[in-house]
């Protein structure tokens, strides 16, 4: 095999797998030297901030949640809280503790998703999670199970997890009963067993060794792990009230690809479950911090794969907090209640939620009850411009392996990411040659 | 039955969401069994490993460009059974939301002053590109009607969903009507099929699994008239997952052609 310093390497993935929505990977390598090497988003632009336009605002998170199967909860709650900000609408401790809860069994069926379906065939040696219904029906059985107690948790709350149908600026259509929370309740004490059996599979697989210090920004709140409103934070040190997001998003074009890149401190940034981890990690649910430790998440973790190991943190802390969630709302017992009604019919706001992938933005300017402008900044679009600066450190590093050992080194860069392409409402099609 | 046996399955996903694909995913949690009835050759978003010689297709998301165009007939030549999956690809969903606009227009807003000339045109169901034999509709799918639709697929059986309003299986469920509240809903002009999960969490039906097949439109004018709901109300709600069909199909609001 010719040493690292003579190989030419060619790689075109075509349409990335086991990622939600359509990228291609391009390395090219001559003679050594990393010339190109490129995440190209090659997904159909949606154009979802013209159709916000001219909608009027009660239908402005069900159209939002369209963006997304995944991230549909995050979507439309991230949609609500920028209408109600820019509408003056109070909501009651009630309705924020179902949002919260609601944002909570996203987050676990997302991250179910993600590191059973698709990071953990990597780590197991398989294509995909099919085969492992047959060498490993335990696993997969369980995947499923925690899955659906998840999903319920969003259907409970809101009728439906993709797409929400009980939510509303200002409250909820549809209560839960008490009945239902006290059944959530039950097998979510129950569901321990299946996050225990998760934290002991990952703390048994190998994730490549990979560091590169990067910013990190994520939400943060005095009182709580952050996954709604709070200021927006930095690892580099500085917050920002929401208001203020396009300071730190800066969203830009770069000249290989028409895809937008957002930087900030430094050439780029990285949100999710590792920068959340990073920012909050003071906030976490005591049996979240000893599932970090025994998964060896330090003060601050730099190896982009371990947004995974973050990710199974981040299921221990939301089943814990879920928990506590209902059970302050049992407490206090559902209440009907009317929603809470706008003060003022014209108005702009920003709404800002952790989606299981990072930071996510949805600012609205309304005018007389309709959406004159929508602005909506993807986490997944943050994150490109990270994923290449990661990709252009990797690939050098491991040039003398075989090309097959490349991709597959390069794939699981990008699934640790856990991006959420179509999401991506900022991004182009790109006409690769 | 011998592992040849089973049918070779794809699914395929276009401009849309992918809520549908994971609710496939989703159906499995109670139907685990329909793994061992079907071979699953292509899903990209949940395998790596790639086959093209599926019999049935499942197809996600709306055709919003040429190049959609080809990748839709390469699919049509290669299935026996082509399935629109969702409204996406089903209606053109809220996807052609966007085709009351001008495309030049639309790309500016987004792109601003670096819009470039995109491979993007007016969003549209994939019926409009190629013959589908069959649909699953809603925005997402219903995970019971994915089940009973891949079982007469499998088993060989015409396609036999509702072709009822909703209202039926919201007076099934003994809800209190949204009307009675002010609200709009589409559900006496739209297919059941769904439960009528959305008037059973309070809202009105929005129309997301398309009309029945002879809507009657003069009923539901009366309706809203009697509830004092504005016409510009109920063609708010119908946009959201049936543009394609207004303006394309120069269907005006009242169901005539």
């Amino acid at each position: 095999m010719a040493a690292s310093n003579q190989k030419n390497v060619r790689i075109d993935l075509h349409h990335l797998t086991r990622v939600e929505g359509h990228g291609n990977i391009v390395i090219n390598a001559s003679k050594g030297v990393l010339e190109q090497c490129d995440l190209e988003i090659v997904e159909a632009p949606r154009f979802f901030e013209a159709m916000l336009r001219g909608l009027p605002y009660e239908q402005a998170s069900h159209l939002a949640s369209r963006i997304c199967g995944i991230c549909a909860v995050t979507h439309a709650t991230a949609s609500l809280r920028a209408v109600e900000n820019a509408l003056g609408v109070q909501n009651s401790p009630q309705t924020s503790l179902l949002r919260l809860l609601n944002l909570y069994g996203e987050i676990l069926d997302s991250h179910i998703l993600h590191v059973y379906m698709l990071v953990a065939p990597d780590l197991l040696g398989v294509g995909s999670v099919i085969p492992l219904a047959k060498s490993a029906p335990e696993v997969v059985l369980r995947a499923l199970r925690m899955k659906k107690l998840a999903g319920d948790i969003c259907g409970f709350v809101c009728g439906r997890h993709t797409h929400p149908i009980g939510m509303m600026v200002g409250g909820f259509t549809h209560l839960p009963t008490e009945e239902q929370l006290i059944n959530l309740d039950e097998r979510l004490q129950d569901t321990r067993q299946d996050v225990d059996a998760t934290v002991e599979l990952f703390q048994s697989l190998t994730l490549p060794d990979f560091e590169r210090d990067t910013e990190y920004i994520a939400l943060r709140k005095d009182d709580e792990y952050c996954f709604m409103d709070g200021e927006i934070t930095s690892t580099d040190g500085g917050s920002w009230p929401l208001e203020l997001y396009r300071e730190v998003t800066n969203e830009f074009q770069v000249a290989h690809s028409t895809a937008k890149h957002a930087r900030h401190q430094r050439q780029s940034y990285m949100v999710g479950a590792l920068a959340r981890y990073n920012i909050n990690q003071d906030k976490l649910h005591p049996k979240a911090r000893s599932a970090a430790n025994a998964l060896d998440l330090g003060t601050k973790t730099t190896n982009p794969y371990m947004n995974t190991t973050a990710q199974v943190v981040e299921i221990v802390h939301c089943v814990e907090e879920s928990i506590q969630t209902i059970q302050r709302l049992l407490e206090n017992g559902i209440k009907p209640e009317e929603p809470a009604k706008p003060s003022r019919i014209s108005g702009g706001g920003v709404g800002a939620c952790e989606a299981p992938r990072g930071t996510l933005f949805h600012n609205y300017v309304i005018k007389n009850e309709i959406i004159s402008d929508a602005n909506c900044v993807i986490p997944t679009a943050q994150n490109l411009a990270n994923i290449e600066a990661d990709m252009q450190v990797l690939v050098p590093s491991i040039l003398d392996r075989t090309s097959d050992e490349i991709s597959q080194q390069v794939e699981m860069l990008v699934r640790a990411y856990d991006p959420c392409i179509s999401c991506s409402a900022h991004t182009l099609e790109v006409t690769f040659v | 039955m011998k592992s040849t046996d089973k049918p070779k399955v794809a699914f395929f996903d276009f401009a849309g969401c992918e809520g549908c694909q994971l609710t496939v995913i989703d159906s499995l949690q109670n139907h685990p069994a329909l793994l061992d009835a079907v071979d699953i050759v292509q899903f990209r978003e949940a395998m790596s490993e790639k086959g093209d010689d599926y019999k049935i297709a499942f197809v996600e998301g709306s055709c919003t460009r040429p190049a959609d165009e080809n990748r839709l007939k390469t699919i049509r030549e290669q299935a026996q059974i082509v399935i629109a999956l969702g409204a996406c690809a089903h209606l053109g969903g809220v996807n052609a939301l966007r085709n009351w606009q001008s495309q030049a227009e639309v790309q500016r807003y987004v792109y601003g002053r670096m819009a470039v000339s995109q491979d993007s045109y007016p969003a549209r169901p994939i019926e409009a590109v190629i013959p589908i034999d069959g649909f699953v509709p809603g925005c997402p799918i219903d995970r019971e009607e994915f089940v009973q639709i891949a079982k007469m697929l499998l088993q060989g059986r015409q396609l036999r969903i509702p072709d009822y309003p909703v209202c039926v299986e919201c007076k099934l469920k003994e809800n209190e009507c949204v009307f009675n509240y002010g609200k709009a809903c589409l559900g006496p002009i739209t297919r059941a099929g769904c439960g009528a999960i959305c008037p059973s969490n309070g809202v009105g039906c929005d129309g997301c699994r398309g009309p029945i097949s002879t809507p009657n439109m003069e009923g539901m004018k009366i309706a809203l008239a009697e509830h004092g709901i504005d016409e510009d109300v109920f063609i708010k709600q119908i946009k959201l997952f049936q543009s394609y069909q207004l303006i394309h199909d120069k269907r005006d609001v009242h169901g005539s052609q």
